[in-house]
């Protein structure tokens, strides 16, 4: 399902003396099966671009299309149901949404909503239990007992028992440890290929956006700076650096190695496995000493 | 949607109002509230209608974005005057139609029990779009000093009041974010029968009492960390200062009150 933002603005609490602009001028297209990064400075609109993916917030001007629906500033919206089971959001912090007695039925909550037999539920909370890397067990548990980090866990299962078609990620791994964190992202990465979701990622980790994403965007004070591939857009290192952002480690070193050793590599590398690779080119090529 | 609520909320400006003193102004709306009472007709209406015109122009708060905000109260007025209107049979007959009878002293009394509630609105929120909440609370412990003794413990409650006027936009945000949320998995708090929107608030509510909990235990381990031991022997970093303007205004509410004890008929 394509998403597309046409001029999108809003405003906050518009009309009185506390007006905030939080997004102006934003366009831009989400085709079916995408991984977007959305990357910004702490208030540059990030979350507000996110609540218009599945029409939690209105435009005050312009217009979002969610696959064959539009939703624009002149009329409000009903029955967004629909939209909704579509396009399912984890938002950030999303343990603080549990509030079933037990996982079980919090898990089923999302789908009964959307008209979900019961069985057909229960069958899917078993599913995607596994899928967020826990165990049966802790079904018929109150979700109150978990660790935090299984806590997010279940209310991710939430989320995608839903089956949404787009999957939007509001800094999914935000207080997790190191290792909580790459087994989340890389269950992302599975479910984006197997599933074939759309998958928008909000995140302060460039690693993280460097690794996962096909398409980035920069917002900055509300709007849309950049749009491109991330191999493209962490080239521009210089730039980042000025809008608060920075790059991947991986890159960071680099353009450290290139600035001691006056040696250029091929492309700008994303991941360690492709900075091997490139320094073991420059190797061969006896170049270096 | 609670973003436009303005009952209760504080605007940070500069001017004369916002600079005088918490006491002063928690002692002149308590004042002013019983005095309102006083006016019983057009002289005195009058009166504290132009008292409270002139404090809104002196704080200068856009009384446009007042009015509209004070909007859900007015139904509570429209619905006192038409009380008044249709029940209160005194004066000569005005009006009538059917069994509808609509008399002079009723039109009259709806009029002015309406203009009440508009005067101690107008005022109450002028002082909390002025003051600060912390400031709110400073003051009140500093005037309800003298119960101490009554064995009424003062400390604790500003320190509760301060704590809640805190966390209340805290509480909001976080109803908000939850309440997104669960409408992101199909919670729908907005239509349907009565019996399932209230059957749809518990995923609400019960996230927030959660939260709300743990928020108290970590504050509190947070403040005992810092040293807190209750209020005995602690100091203060924000001293209240009483000036020539709180003088001022008292006198002035002294003056309006004496004046509209003569002025009612």
């Amino acid at each position: 399902m394509d998403i597309q933002l046409q001029e999108v603005e809003y405003r906050y609490a518009a009309g009185t003396p506390f007006e905030h602009k939080a997004l102006h001028n934003v366009s831009f297209t989400i085709p079916s099966g995408t991984y977007l990064a959305i990357i910004g400075h702490t208030g540059s609109g990030k979350s507000t671009i996110l609540q218009h993916l599945n029409a939690l917030l209105q435009p005050t001007n312009g217009q979002v299309h969610i696959g064959d629906r539009i939703v624009s500033s002149e009329k409000k919206e009903k029955n967004l149901k629909d939209v909704r089971k579509r396009v399912g959001i984890v938002f950030q912090f999303p343990e603080h949404q549990l509030f079933e007695e037990t996982v079980e039925k919090d898990i089923c909550y999302g789908p009964m909503n959307f008209g979900v037999s019961e069985e057909e539920a229960k069958q899917r909370a078993k599913q995607v239990i596994r899928q967020v890397g826990l165990s049966e067990e802790i079904l018929n548990k109150s979700p109150f007992d978990l660790s935090g980090g299984q806590m997010r866990r279940v209310a991710i299962a939430g989320v995608l028992a839903m089956e949404p078609e787009v999957i939007v990620l509001d800094e999914p791994t935000a207080g997790l440890d190191p290792r909580g964190r790459k087994e989340m992202m890389k269950m992302f990465a599975t479910l984006h290929k197997e599933r074939n979701l759309s998958t928008i990622l909000v995140t302060h980790s460039m690693e993280d956006a460097a690794l996962y994403a096909d398409e980035m965007v920069i917002m900055h004070q509300g709007e849309v700076y950049q749009k491109g591939k991330p191999r493209e857009l962490f080239s521009k290192r210089e730039e980042l650096f000025q809008l608060g952002l920075s790059v991947p480690e991986v890159v960071r070193f680099q353009h450290r190695f290139e600035e001691e050793s006056g040696i250029k590599l091929e492309k700008t590398c994303l991941t360690m496995d492709e900075l091997v690779e490139q320094l073991q080119l420059v190797h061969k090529r006896g170049e270096g000493r | 949607m609670m973003e436009k609520m303005v009952f209760g909320r504080y605007l940070p400006l500069d001017s004369v109002v916002h600079r005088l003193d918490p006491r002063a102004k928690l002692l002149f709306i308590f004042v002013y509230v019983a005095i309102v009472f006083l006016a019983n007709n057009v002289f005195t209406y009058g009166l504290l209608l132009l008292f409270t015109f002139l404090a809104i122009f002196l704080s200068k708060i856009n009384i446009r974005f007042l009015i509209i905000g004070l909007k859900p109260l007015l139904w509570i007025i429209i619905f006192t005057f038409s009380l008044h209107l249709f029940l209160t049979k005194e004066g000569d007959l005005l009006w009538k139609a059917g069994w509808i009878e609509i008399y002079e002293g009723g039109l009259q009394q709806g009029a002015f029990i309406s203009l009440r509630f508009l005067l101690l609105i107008f005022m109450t929120s002028l002082l909390t779009l002025t003051t600060s909440p912390i400031s709110i609370t400073d003051g009140l412990e500093s005037l309800l000093k003298p119960f101490k003794k009554m064995k009424l413990p003062v400390h604790e409650l500003a320190l509760m009041m301060s704590i809640s006027l805190r966390f209340i936009p805290t509480l909001m945000d976080e109803t908000e974010k939850i309440m997104k949320a669960q409408m992101a998995r199909g919670a729908d708090f907005s239509s349907g029968p009565i019996k399932e929107r209230v059957k749809a608030i518990v995923p609400l509510l019960i996230p927030l009492f959660v939260s709300a909990f743990k928020r108290a235990e970590d504050l509190a381990t947070a403040m005992e960390a810092r040293g807190y031991r209750g209020g005995e022997g602690r100091t203060k970093y924000r001293l209240l200062q009483w000036t020539m303007k709180d003088t001022i205004l008292l006198l002035v509410l002294l003056i309006l009150a004496v004046v509209l004890f003569y002025l009612r008929s």
